[in-house]
C-alpha cells in the first residue's frame, strides 16, 4: 500500500491510468446512452482503451522500434547494445484493431437495418415499439395459454 | 517441469488432422461466395463440414486414452510458434461442435429456403462455416489469443446468422444489436484479462503460462486477469446474471441457427472457461476456489431456479426453450464448482448431452414453425399428432431435458448428483432434484401442447421432407443411444476430468 502513495509511481504509469478512464469511459457510455450509434462510439473508446494497455505492455525503458537497421546491401547490421521495444503486443494489437473494425462495421450496418424498420435509432422508442409487439403477441397468444409473450 | 520440446514433424496426412479440420471449413467460406450457386454451396458446406466432423472423431480416437496431441503450425515450436493442443477434453468438444454443425446442414437447406430470401443463401452458408471454423478454432488452439480471434470470428458471424431471422420477426435485427454489444464487451473483456496473463507472465502459450504461474505463485495482475477472463467468458457463455443476450436471440435467429447454436455457441465457451480456470490457472489457486464458491454456486443455483421458473410461463415455444438452457448452464457451472473429478466429468459430459438434446428440440420446433409461422403454444396446437416422428423425437429429447432415466439427460444429471454427495453438498443434489421438477412442468406443458389439444380445423400439417426429418431422428436417437451406452461421452469426460485436475501438469509436457 506504500507504493499507492508513491507520486513517481502514479505518474510513472499514466498510460496505464489513462486506459482506465477510457474503458470506464467507454463502457459508461455504451449502457448510458440511448442511441445506437452513440453505443457504437462507446465500445469504440472501450476497444481503443485496450489497444493502449498492450501497446504500454510492448513498451521496453529505452526500447526503440524494433526494426534492424540494414546497410546498403540489404545486410543486418545487429548491435547488440540497441535496446528494442517488445513487438509482440503491437502485431498481438493490430489483430485487435481488425476485429473491432469488423464489429464496429457490422453494427453499424445492423443499425441502417434497425432503422429502416423502426425508423428510429433511439433505444427508448425501440425498446416502445418491442413493448408494443409483445403486448400483441401476448394478446393473442397469451390467454390461450395463461402464459405470457 | 521439463522444458524438452517433443520433436514434432508433421509427415503423415493424420499428423495435420489439428489443424485441417479448422482450415477446412475456413477455406470453404469464401469458395462458397464465390460459387454464388446455392445448391453448390449447400453441398461444399456439408462436404467441409462432414469432413470436420470425421477428423474430430479420429482425433478422438487419437487422445481417448488421457494422451494429447500438440500440432505446431508451420513448425514453428511452442512456445514462440502457435501451438494447436489437442486431448480429450477439445477432442469431445471438437466432435460434439463440427457433429452438430454436420446434422443441422440438411435440415437447414429447406428451412434456410423457406425462411431467408433467397438472395442471402450463399452468404448465409458462408457464415455458417465461418462460424463453424471460430468454434473449433477456438476449442483446439493452445495459444490464449488464438481463442480471442477465433471467438470473435465466431460471434461476428454469429451476429450475422441471429439478424438473419429480420425476415420473419424484426425483432432479429435488435436481438442481433443486443447480441454483439454484449458479447464484444464480453471478448474485450477477455482480452484485458489476456493483457494482463501477458505482462506477468510474457508468455502466450497456455502451457507455457501454466508453468510461470506455477513457478512464481500468484500475484494482482494474475487475479485480476483471472477476474476479467472468467467475467468475458461467462458474458459468451451465458453465465445467470450475463444471460441476458440469449433469450432474444435463441427466439427471433432462423430455425437452423437457433439449433446449431443451442448445441454449440455456449458450449464452446465453456469449454474456454474450463481450459483456463484449470488448465492455465491451476486448480490449487487459492483465488479461484474461493471464486467457484461464492460466485459460481449462487449463480448457478439462481440459473437453475430462476431461469426454470420463467420458463414455465413462456407461451413461445423457442423462448421457452431458449430459458431453459441458461437453466441447463447452470447445472454445467455449478459440476465445475464442485471441484472434483465427478463434477467436472458431469458437467463435461452435460455440455455433450445438453447440446444434442437442444438440437433435437430446436430442429423439432423449426419443422413445426415451418407450417404454423411462429412457435407460439396455440399454433402448435396438437402438432405432434399431425407429425407423428417430428413429435416423437422432441418427445425423447423433452425427456432428456427432465433427464428421465434411459436417456442422455439422465447420466449427467446423475453424475451430477453423484459429485454433490462426494463433497458432502446434500443440498446442492436437492436443489438439483427439485429444479429438475421445474423441467418437468415446462416439457410436460411442450407435451400437452404436442399432443393433448386438439389441432386446429383444416390443419394440413404433416412431418417434414425427409433431409429435415432424418438429422431430428438421428438425433434423437443419440439422446436415447448416450442414456444407455455413456462409454463415449462419460468415459472421454472422466479422462478429460482428470487432464483437467492434474492442473498445469496435465497440460504438461
Amino acid at each position: 500500500m506504500e507504493r499507492l502513495s508513491d507520486w513517481a509511481f502514479i505518474v510513472g504509469h499514466l498510460n496505464y491510468w489513462m486506459f482506465i478512464i477510457l474503458m470506464m469511459t467507454g463502457l459508461y457510455i455504451v449502457v448510458a446512452r440511448g442511441n445506437l450509434v452513440k453505443k457504437i462510439v462507446g465500445l469504440n473508446i472501450f476497444q481503443t482503451s485496450v489497444f493502449m494497455l498492450y501497446i504500454s505492455i510492448g513498451k521496453v525503458t529505452g526500447g526503440t522500434a524494433p526494426i534492424y537497421p540494414v546497410d546498403m546491401q540489404g545486410n543486418l547490421q545487429v548491435d547488440p547494445s540497441i535496446v528494442y521495444s517488445n513487438p509482440l503486443p503491437h502485431v498481438l494489437i493490430l489483430t485487435a484493431i481488425v476485429v473491432g473494425i469488423a464489429t464496429t462495421s457490422l453494427a453499424l450496418a445492423l443499425i441502417i437495418r434497425i432503422r429502416e424498420v423502426y425508423e428510429t435509432i433511439e433505444e427508448d422508442d425501440i425498446l416502445k415499439i418491442e413493448r408494443e409487439l409483445s403486448a400483441k403477441d401476448y394478446k393473442e397468444h397469451g390467454p390461450a395459454m395463461g402464459g405470457r409473450a | 517441469m521439463s522444458t524438452v520440446e517433443v520433436q514434432h514433424v508433421a509427415k503423415t496426412f493424420i499428423d495435420h488432422l489439428p489443424v485441417l479440420q479448422v482450415v477446412i471449413p475456413l477455406i470453404s467460406a469464401p469458395l462458397i461466395v464465390f460459387i454464388g450457386n446455392r445448391k453448390l454451396a449447400w453441398l461444399l458446406a456439408m462436404a467441409a463440414s462432414a469432413t470436420a466432423f470425421v477428423m474430430a472423431c479420429l482425433l478422438l480416437a487419437q487422445v481417448k486414452d488421457g494422451s494429447y496431441i500438440s500440432y505446431h503450425i508451420g513448425g514453428w515450436a511452442p512456445p514462440l510458434g502457435i501451438e494447436y493442443r489437442i486431448d480429450a477434453l477439445n477432442a469431445l468438444v471438437l466432435m460434439l461442435i463440427s457433429g452438430i454443425g454436420t446434422i443441422v446442414l440438411p435440415y437447414a437447406y429447406n428451412s434456410v429456403n423457406a425462411e431467408i430470401p433467397k438472395r442471402h443463401h450463399t452468404l448465409f452458408y458462408a457464415l455458417y462455416m465461418l462460424c463453424l471454423t471460430g468454434l473449433l478454432g477456438m476449442v483446439s488452439t493452445g495459444d490464449a489469443f488464438n481463442v480471442f480471434v477465433f471467438l470473435e470470428i465466431s460471434s461476428l458471424s454469429t451476429y450475422v446468422l441471429v439478424a438473419m431471422g429480420a425476415g420473419k420477426d424484426t425483432r432479429a435485427l435488435t436481438a442481433a444489436y443486443d447480441y454483439l454489444i454484449m458479447g464484444t464487451i464480453g471478448a474485450t473483456f477477455f482480452v484485458i484479462g489476456l493483457g494482463l496473463l501477458y505482462m506477468a507472465t510474457g508468455t502466450l502459450n497456455m502451457a507455457d503460462i501454466a508453468d510461470r504461474i506455477a513457478e512464481q505463485g500468484t500475484n494482482r495482475t494474475v487475479q485480476a486477469a483471472f477476474a476479467f477472463i472468467v467475467v468475458g467468458m461467462g458474458l459468451k457463455a451465458a453465465m445467470y446474471p450475463l444471460h441476458h443476450w440469449l433469450p432474444n436471440a435463441y427466439t427471433y435467429a432462423p430455425s437452423a441457427v437457433t439449433a446449431f447454436l443451442a448445441a454449440t455457441a455456449t458450449k464452446a465457451a465453456i469449454y474456454v472457461l474450463l481450459r483456463f480456470m484449470f488448465s492455465v490457472f491451476n486448480p490449487g489457486f487459492h483465488f479461484e476456489d474461493w471464486t467457484l464458491y461464492l460466485i459460481f454456486i449462487p449463480f448457478s443455483l439462481l440459473a437453475m431456479f430462476a431461469a426454470s421458473f420463467v420458463a414455465v410461463f413462456q407461451s413461445d415455444l423457442k423462448r421457452m426453450l431458449a430459458f431453459s438452457s441458461i437453466a441447463q448452464i447452470g447445472y454445467m457451472l455449478i459440476g465445475i464448482a464442485m471441484l472434483n473429478a465427478t463434477g467436472l466429468s458431469a458437467s463435461i459430459v452435460h455440455m455433450v448431452n445438453h447440446g444434442i438434446t437442444k438440437a433435437t428440440l430446436f430442429l423439432g420446433v423449426g419443422a413445426m414453425v415451418m407450417y404454423s409461422k411462429t412457435s407460439f403454444f396455440d399454433n402448435l396446437n396438437g402438432l405432434g399428432r399431425k407429425m407423428p416422428f417430428t413429435g416423437a423425437a422432441m418427445v425423447a429429447a423433452g425427456l432428456s431435458l427432465i433427464g428421465i432415466p434411459g436417456t442422455a439427460g439422465f447420466i449427467s444429471k446423475w453424475v451430477l448428483v453423484q459429485a454433490a454427495f462426494e463433497n458432502g453438498w446434500w443440498f446442492i443434489a436437492v436443489a438439483i432434484m427439485l429444479s429438475s421438477l421445474l423441467a418437468v412442468v415446462y416439457v410436460w406443458r411442450m407435451f400437452e401442447v404436442l399432443y393433448l389439444t386438439a389441432p386446429d380445423e383444416g390443419c394440413t400439417a404433416t412431418d417434414p421432407p425427409l433431409p429435415m426429418l432424418i438429422p431430428m431422428l438421428i438425433l434423437a436417437g443419440a439422446c436415447i443411444w448416450f442414456g444407455f451406452d455413456t462409454e463415449l461421452t462419460l468415459g472421454s469426460a472422466r479422462v478429460a476430468a482428470e487432464g483437467l485436475l492434474a492442473g498445469s501438469a496435465g497440460m504438461a509436457h
